[in-house]
């Protein structure tokens, strides 16, 4: 190691793998301490692992667990779930919670929600934190200003015994988007935007700071949509410095520290920005101005284009094997090339998920869902993203807003994002999402999915068929 | 774990790129229990139609790659959800090895921590592989995982890095949990040091 007189400039990244690192193998590998383990009601294959070689969780203070995968939407008695195997998984999360005293919060309890939506929401995630848990968008808790990673299931069983992860030290990625957001530009629109522009894999192997302007302007909720979608650019992690609005979002939240605890830890959350001369691996830069109201035409996330475009067409690529990539998924969607994404007409509008679930996701398709009717012939839900987040719709009256014009108002969980609990729409059918993937049959075999913003999407629940926001009256 | 150490044998090429989690294994089987064979729903929807019959040009599904144990992938295999299902279900459909220009880092973690070798090579070393593979469907590539190479049909020889730790783990069937637990010590001197000051 190299002397230096004078430190380094680090990171934010740098400054919490530094803090979390217990050592370092042979091959570079450093084993880091996680301060929150969110598990959800996929994790059975991880207490079997434990079990076959009689471990127990080491920390189960800092564990915490709520069903969201398999939670119906219809009920919040788990007794009710119709599949075995659904409602098997449900209960062996909480016989497993209760084993060895991990705090659950259950389908009743109150708190429940998705995982991503309720870490944040109880003040459970906080910034300079190391968070894990077994689900790809785990990066939604950097928003905080903490390093979430998203883990496979060995590595779940993994943190349950030691705490701890092996992790190789990814690449260090700024994003920084600066100026205004234009008229209808939402957080989604940012990352499908950023998505298009770098690619699905344009951030593989590195974990994302965004930065700039247009970050810091957008509310908690917006960054926690941001750093959400980081996984779907390949990322290992996304991540936002906290600030004023940081600390004003997390004080006197349930488990925010409180007292000499919360000004002792403000001390330490204001030092974790990133030093001026920080080196970063990759550096992108973007133009707020040039975003506009994204939505997703094909397969992957990156497939995202402004709401006033066309599909491409698969002749202007130059591969022959993209080429037939792009015509296979033509057949699967449904498209032509040229067509404008505004023709697209739908069947089922879902509003909700770990993406868009939050309460000024749903207050933003309110304003949209008052004034008018969901179009003859199509099916729209709205899913909020936790107990909690349905209470205070129901208390702003949203829930109303949305029952009037024809909306299903249901029970929090992950619901149509992945169709884990039977959720799904039936094959052919287009359907307007707020959530994080248009993979081919995510939504259910044979799906269509179309990802755009919780106002975009009540907008094309209302028309029947996709709009751009920056044409309805009254949009925000 | 089931150790690795080298394998020969024809490879099945699977040549999109952005292949996702959501098309190895379906969301609908993921409540399966570890120990179910998940091979059969490997690639389930592109494999079978609503019928259950076989779509016969899928290439898990034509005669000579029935038993191939290599995949041959394009950019970024394997992206999208944390699923480890996915490992599991290409394990238990049969293969030991994806050689793809990148992958999903999730996927390429899990893979290695159930005796599934990720091999990154060149775009266009893959894609000589992917023609090999295409002109003859029997053509046997040879990953000899000690010297670190793959041997390509015509003899071509490509180098590939690893890391050190994840080969010795995949090598001698090592447990990392195992390893980790012989550094309890280590643990237990950084909760001491670190106390609840993150509460």
């Amino acid at each position: 190691m190299t002397q230096h007189t004078r430190p380094e400039p680090l990171t934010m990244f740098d400054k919490i793998w530094m803090r979390h690192r217990v050592l370092e193998r042979e091959d570079g590998q450093v084993l880091l301490y996680v301060d929150r383990h969110f598990i959800h009601d996929g994790t059975a294959p991880a207490f079997e692992m434990l079990r076959k070689r009689g471990a127990a969780p080491r920390a189960p203070e800092r564990i915490f667990a709520t069903p969201d995968h398999y939670a119906p939407t219809d009920t919040r008695q788990s007794a009710e779930i119709a599949n075995a195997e659904y409602r098997g998984m449900v209960e062996s999360l909480e016989r497993n919670a209760a084993e060895f005293g991990i705090r659950h919060f259950g389908l009743q309890d109150g708190q429940q929600g998705i995982v991503h939506v309720i870490g944040p929401e109880t003040g459970l995630s906080q910034p300079g934190m190391l968070l894990v848990c077994g689900d790809s968008h785990t990066s939604t808790h950097g928003a905080l200003g903490a390093l979430a990673f998203g883990i496979g299931m060995t590595e779940v069983a993994h943190v349950l015994a030691t705490q701890c992860l092996w992790q190789r030290r990814p690449r260090n990625m700024r994003i920084t988007v600066e100026g205004a957001l234009g008229f209808g530009v939402t957080a989604k629109d940012v990352i499908l935007h950023i998505i298009a522009t770098i690619g699905t894999a344009g951030a593989t192997g590195c974990v994302i700071e965004y930065a700039g302007s247009a970050i810091r302007g957008l509310s908690m909720e917006g960054r926690l949509t941001l750093c959400n979608m980081s996984i779907e650019a390949g990322a290992r992690a996304g991540m936002v410095a906290p600030d004023e609005k940081t600390f004003a979002y997390l004080a006197e939240k349930q488990y925010a520290p409180k007292g000499a605890e919360w000004d002792a830890a403000l001390a330490r959350w204001r030092a974790l920005p990133s030093d001026p001369g920080a080196q970063f691996d990759h550096e992108v830069m973007i133009d707020a101005a040039s975003i506009a109201p994204m939505v997703t035409w094909g397969n992957s996330p990156q497939d995202a284009l402004p709401a006033d475009g066309v599909i491409p067409d698969p002749m202007h690529q130059d591969d022959p094997a993209r080429r037939q990539a792009m015509e296979d998924c033509f057949a699967y969607m449904g498209l032509s090339a040229g067509m404008p994404v505004t023709e697209l007409r739908l069947d089922r509008v879902f509003i909700g998920s770990c993406t868009n679930g939050r309460i000024e996701d749903l207050r933003a398709a309110a304003a949209i869902a008052k004034d008018g009717k969901v179009a003859a012939g199509v099916m729209a839900w709205v899913v909020p993203g936790s107990a909690p987040v349905k209470r205070q719709a129901e208390a702003e009256g949203l829930d109303a807003i949305f029952k009037e014009a024809g909306f299903e108002w249901r029970e929090a969980g992950c619901s149509m994002c992945l169709g884990t609990n039977g959720e799904i729409g039936r094959p052919g059918q287009r359907i307007a999402s707020t959530s994080n993937r248009n993979f081919r049959g995510r939504q259910g075999a044979g799906g269509r999915t179309h990802l755009m913003s919780p106002a975009m999407a009540a907008a094309a629940a209302l028309a029947g068929h996709i709009v751009d926001i920056r044409r309805v009256q009254g949009a925000a | 774990m089931e150790p690795f150490i080298s394998l020969k044998s024809n490879a099945v090429p699977l040549v999109q790129d952005n292949i996702d989690t959501d098309q190895i294994i379906p969301a609908r089987f993921l409540a399966r229990p570890r120990d179910d064979d998940h091979g059969i729903n490997f690639f389930r929807d592109l494999r079978f139609d609503a019928n259950g019959q076989e779509i016969p040009e899928f290439p898990l599904n034509r005669p000579n790659w029935r038993d191939a144990r290599i995949i041959l992938g394009g950019r970024n295999f394997a992206c999208g959800s944390s699923r480890e299902n996915a490992v599991w279900a290409l394990h238990g459909w049969g293969a030991r090895a994806v050689i793809a220009p990148s992958f999903g880092d999730i996927f390429a973690i899990n893979a290695v921590k159930n005796g599934v070798l990720p091999i990154m090579l060149s775009a266009d070393a893959v894609s000589a592989l992917m023609a090999a593979t295409i002109a003859d469907p029997e053509a046997v590539i040879a990953i000899d995982f000690p010297e670190q190479t793959v041997t390509a049909p015509d003899g071509t020889v490509h180098r590939f890095e690893i890391d050190p730790f994840a080969k010795r783990s995949l090598l001698e069937g090592l447990d990392e949990l195992a390893f980790t637990m012989t550094h309890e010590e280590d643990i237990a001197a950084f909760e001491r040091r670190f106390g609840r000051d993150n509460f």
